[in-house]
């Protein structure tokens, strides 16, 4: 019970070892007035084939419905190496690697992820992880007010387009230190960032611009003007980018004239399950010259006393366990699992590969853009050239067809409405490799039905097999 | 134990591919994309097979010490038994599927989870209300010390600022209070390792937003005057936030809730045996009482009644307008707290009020028999919590072999070390945690193994300055990984 492998021979004899006469004799220390009742509130235990009944129930309940939404979480196809590994005890039940000699394999893979991440998004190093991309984007904006040692405003300007959520991650966790976020407004007829708004701010002292790539609406921005603009102001570039989106987009260190600053982002499509939300990992890399303002861990390359190449977490002097209130960041605990599964994802794919899961993905989200805006009342929302993700502008009101189509067992993308009021009926929407042709056509027929009012009962509604994810 | 493992670039071969993975798209897909745009050179990423890559990944994984491979009593990280069961169904297809943004009508099973953890870890801590949605023990800690700011800022009380830390804390708590805008004021404990009662007094004043602790403490034992503590801060207008990384030693004997504490994290990952996957994900729940309960993190899971029976929901601003707001993307890291559930709903009430009780017991029996063959407690007056230290500051002094020497020499007798030098205050410090899951057996092969190396050191302490001598590499030059930074490997490289 409670994996506890103690006989009662062995309770005896440890107590004898201690010299008292039990166990509860070992909590006399703590004043008897606060010791805990019975947990009521608690169920009685399970074992192992009770849960899994459970589980397993509660999993049927959520079902298996085909997936359009992408909003910062999508879904690809997973092999089967990436799970079987990472979930290898080895992996799984190690600590954070502190012992370095009994912890070469989770170091060198780190080492080995840095490696891949520097190079994904075209800057020269890169930290073992932070918890998400909403997170990252919170941690690079402290380290972009810590880097621009120019900028005394502690002003962050950050685009309507860049990830609702992750603008309001960065505002929970930034302003405490007094960091400011203001917003720039996008244009209606392109989606893409108003690269003249920004003139207001001329002359001003402006810390660092967030740009994302490709941004919440999958519309592609302006990255070089941007960056120009932001270098010429004095202004850091934080860069938010999706990783399987590099594979074919210019990276952040080449953006503009002189490249991003930080590069930040959401691991999750490199090999991670949707999981509702987590966990995912968050990335982070940077020029050298900003290495020491990094939050974070990161490995290093070293020998040790006979010469042998090792690996070792460097640049500990940044980190809480060391600098304490003076720390760089507070993150102790990282996603290291994550990063397990994404450097051997990363390794399975390889540049080319990576490139076809994005080659696939817009494909498929073109096929889908074409499918649906051939249905009448619907139509795209922007001009702006898109990747892998789109927002169509329906005519009729898009909370109760999201609800006819997933009472049918399809998921057809974000309602806008919540995060962007101004945009009336926008979807946003999003295919990957992992959608056929029939996937499509089934949402585009379901919708069809939908939005003209004819949806009756008894449709046949969409059963996908049972697979091993 | 092999001794090292090529780096994977190493084995690419140009043309070389697991390409039963690869979609069948070419970049021609992508013919549409803006001039300028693109991508011009390919990143470095390996072009290796898919068995490649499997005997690489494998073989590294071989390179380290896990729970699954070894006993591993690193104090202050509870790492016990991670029961396959909380993996297994956790990563059922359904749950794995599920989208983050997928409406309610398609995760009731998975929000029913959540709001039973919720209410399970309630109960554990004595809480009013929990939110899951902290991805690490510093994040929660960041919730915890955010909403203590919110909470003084509510009611116009914009003086206090200062979060005051007990010297042998965790650096993550100093370090948390800066991110939340605080200043820190470090406090002293005294010789038997309790708050140093009159600093505490002298320290609290109108500026006090509360004090960050851990009990059972950093130092391995309970904190005797808790309930003190709690008057003296709460009679200055602060707040007491609990610090859950020591939970473990008192689960299903005492509450946090009951000893005054306003706020608090859970590491799920340590107490509630979620995996450490070499460095996280780890889960960081807040509890709060009464008085925090406006300002918890979003999205909490809420149950409401509907003609259909019980509905789960998320609540978000619009249920908690003076929340400190959201800290994640989406709900933190969900499948951690689904592993937690699972571990807490296979302990039930029965197993759960065990753990506190053994991982007690094994600690008490562990530092008893180290003092037995020789070792020195650092409070040998006081009753070991799940933790305890050692010092070998006697060996250090007469001998040269340092705790760091015993940590190295450990990894050799088939132990991952203790936590050294941690708390700082005690010099040549081993800071050892058992864990409920170890048997008696492991216990004293691992009594064995440091008596053997108390011999070693006195007969031959070069050859325990010297490790460990059997691992993948010998000791590193942690000086020159700082100074010559190598981050990355460069194709030029030396192999």
């Amino acid at each position: 019970m409670a994996f506890i492998p103690h006989t009662s021979a062995d309770v005896q004899e440890m107590l004898a070892a201690i010299g008292v006469s039990s166990i509860e004799q070992l909590f006399e220390e703590i004043p008897k007035e606060l010791r805990a009742r019975a947990m009521r509130g608690v169920p009685s235990q399970l074992n192992e084939m009770e849960i899994g009944r459970l589980m397993s129930e509660r999993a049927r309940m959520d079902g298996r419905p085909l997936c359009f939404i992408g909003a910062g979480a999508y879904e690809h196809h997973i092999p089967s190496a990436v799970w079987s590994l990472t979930t290898r005890g080895e992996f799984y039940s190690a600590y954070t690697p502190y012992q370095a000699e009994a912890s070469q394999g989770t170091l060198q893979l780190i080492y080995e992820y840095q490696t891949m991440m520097a190079s994904l998004t075209g800057m020269e190093v890169s930290n073992a992880s932070l918890y998400d991309g909403a997170s990252a984007v919170a941690e690079a904006s402290l380290m972009a007010v810590r880097a621009n040692r120019k900028s005394k405003s502690q002003r962050i300007l950050i685009p309507a387009t860049v990830h609702p959520h992750y603008r309001k991650v960065a505002r929970a966790a930034a302003s405490n230190q007094g960091v400011r976020f203001e917003e720039v407004p996008y244009c209606t007829q392109q989606g893409a960032s108003l690269a003249a708004a920004l003139s207001r701010y001329e002359g001003q002292d402006v810390t660092a611009l967030v740009i994302q790539q490709p941004n919440f609406f999958g519309i592609l921005e302006d990255v070089d003007a941007l960056t120009d603009w932001a270098h010429a102001h004095g202004a850091l570039v934080i860069a938010v980018v999706n990783p399987t989106a590099l594979a074919v987009l210019k990276p952040p260190g080449q953006w503009g004239k002189r490249g991003a600053d930080i590069a930040v982002g959401e691991g999750q499509p490199l090999g991670v399950p949707l999981s509702s939300g987590g966990p995912y990992f968050g990335f982070l890399t940077t020029r050298m010259e900003y290495v020491r303002q990094m939050p974070g861990r990161i490995v290093g390359r070293t020998l040790d006393v006979t010469g042998r190449p090792g690996f070792t977490l460097t640049l500990q002097a940044r980190e809480q366990h060391i600098r304490r209130a003076k720390a760089t960041s507070n993150i102790c605990t990282n996603q290291g699992l994550l990063v397990t599964a994404a450097t051997i994802y990363m390794s399975l794919m390889g540049a080319a590969g990576l490139e076809r899961v994005a080659a696939a993905s817009h494909a498929r989200t073109r096929e889908l853009v074409s499918a649906l805006t051939r249905i009448a009342g619907v139509r795209l929302a922007f001009e702006g050239a898109y990747f892998h993700e789109a927002v169509l502008s329906l005519d009729k009101p898009v909370a109760p067809l999201l609800a006819a189509l997933a009472s049918r067992g399809i998921l057809g993308g974000l309602d806008l409405s919540e995060h962007y009021p101004e945009l009336e009926g926008a979807l946003l929407v999003c295919a990957t490799e992992t959608k056929t042709s029939e996937d499509i056509e089934l949402y585009a027929g379901a919708l069809t039905e939908a939005m003209s009012g004819l949806a009756t009962r008894g449709l046949a509604t969409r059963a996908r097999p049972a697979t091993a994810a | 134990m092999h001794s090292r493992e090529k780096v994977i670039f190493e084995y690419s071969r140009p043309g070389r591919g697991a390409m039963d993975q690869w979609p069948h798209e070419e970049g021609s897909a992508l013919a549409d994309l803006p001039e300028g745009i693109r991508r011009t050179g390919r990143p470095l990423l390996p072009e290796v097979s898919e068995l490649d890559v499997v005997r690489h990944f494998t073989r590294l994984s071989q390179l380290n010490f896990s729970i699954d491979t070894h006993f591993y009593p690193l104090g202050s990280c509870t790492m016990k038994y991670n029961p396959k069961a909380c993996n297994q169904y956790a990563m059922l297809p359904e749950f794995l599927g599920r989208h983050p943004l997928a409406p309610e009508s398609h995760g009731q099973g998975f929000l029913a989870c959540l709001y039973e953890l919720q209410e399970m870890l309630r109960e554990v801590t004595g809480m009013q209300g929990v939110a899951l949605s902290p991805m690490a023990g510093a994040h929660g800690e960041f919730a915890g010390v955010a909403m203590i700011r919110a909470y003084h800022r509510s009611r116009g009380d914009l003086a206090r600022n200062e979060i005051i830390v007990p010297e042998a804390a965790h650096g993550t708590n100093p370090a948390t209070a800066t991110m939340c805008g605080c200043v820190v004021r470090e406090i002293p404990v005294d010789a038997q390792g309790d708050v140093d009662l009159e600093a505490l007094r002298a320290a609290v004043g109108p500026q006090t937003a509360g004090i960050m602790l851990t009990n059972p403490s950093t130092l391995g034992v309970f904190e005797r005057r808790i309930e003190e503590v709690a008057r003296i801060v709460h009679a200055a207008g602060g707040l007491l936030y609990y610090d859950g990384a020591n939970l473990n030693a008192i689960l299903g004997k005492v509450r946090p809730g009951d000893m005054g504490f306003d706020v608090m994290h859970m590491n799920l990952h340590k107490t509630f045996s979620t995996p450490h996957g070499g460095g996280g994900p780890g889960a960081g729940a807040v509890g709060v009482g009464a008085r925090l309960l406006p300002f918890l993190p979003i999205p909490l899971v809420g149950k409401s009644a509907s003609p259909e029976g019980e509905r789960y929901r998320w609540l978000a601003e619009q249920d908690l307008p003076q929340s400190i707001g959201r800290l994640s993307g989406f709900m933190g890291n969900a499948g951690v707290l689904l592993r937690a559930y699972i571990y807490m709903r296979m302990l039930g009430r029965e197993g759960m009020s065990q753990v506190g009780e053994y991982a007690t017991l094994n600690a008490n029996y562990l530092l008893a028999r180290l003092r037995q063959v020789g070792f020195e407690a650092a409070y040998p007056e006081r009753r070991a919590s799940h933790e305890f230290i050692i010092t070998v500051k006697r060996q250090a002094r007469e001998l040269g072999v340092t705790a760091m020497d015993f940590a190295k020499r450990l990894l050799d007798q088939g132990f991952h070390a203790p936590t050294t030098y941690f708390p700082l205050l005690v010099p040549e410090c081993l800071l050892i945690e058992p864990t409920e899951t170890e048997s008696r057996q492991t216990l004293d092969a691992f009594v064995a193994a440091m008596e053997q190396i108390l011999s070693e050191a006195m007969q031959e302490p070069e050859h325990v300055t010297g490790a460990p001598h059997t691992m993948p590499v010998r000791r590193l030059d942690d000086v020159r990984a700082a100074k010559q930074l190598d981050l990355t490997w460069k194709p030029t490289a030396q192999s």
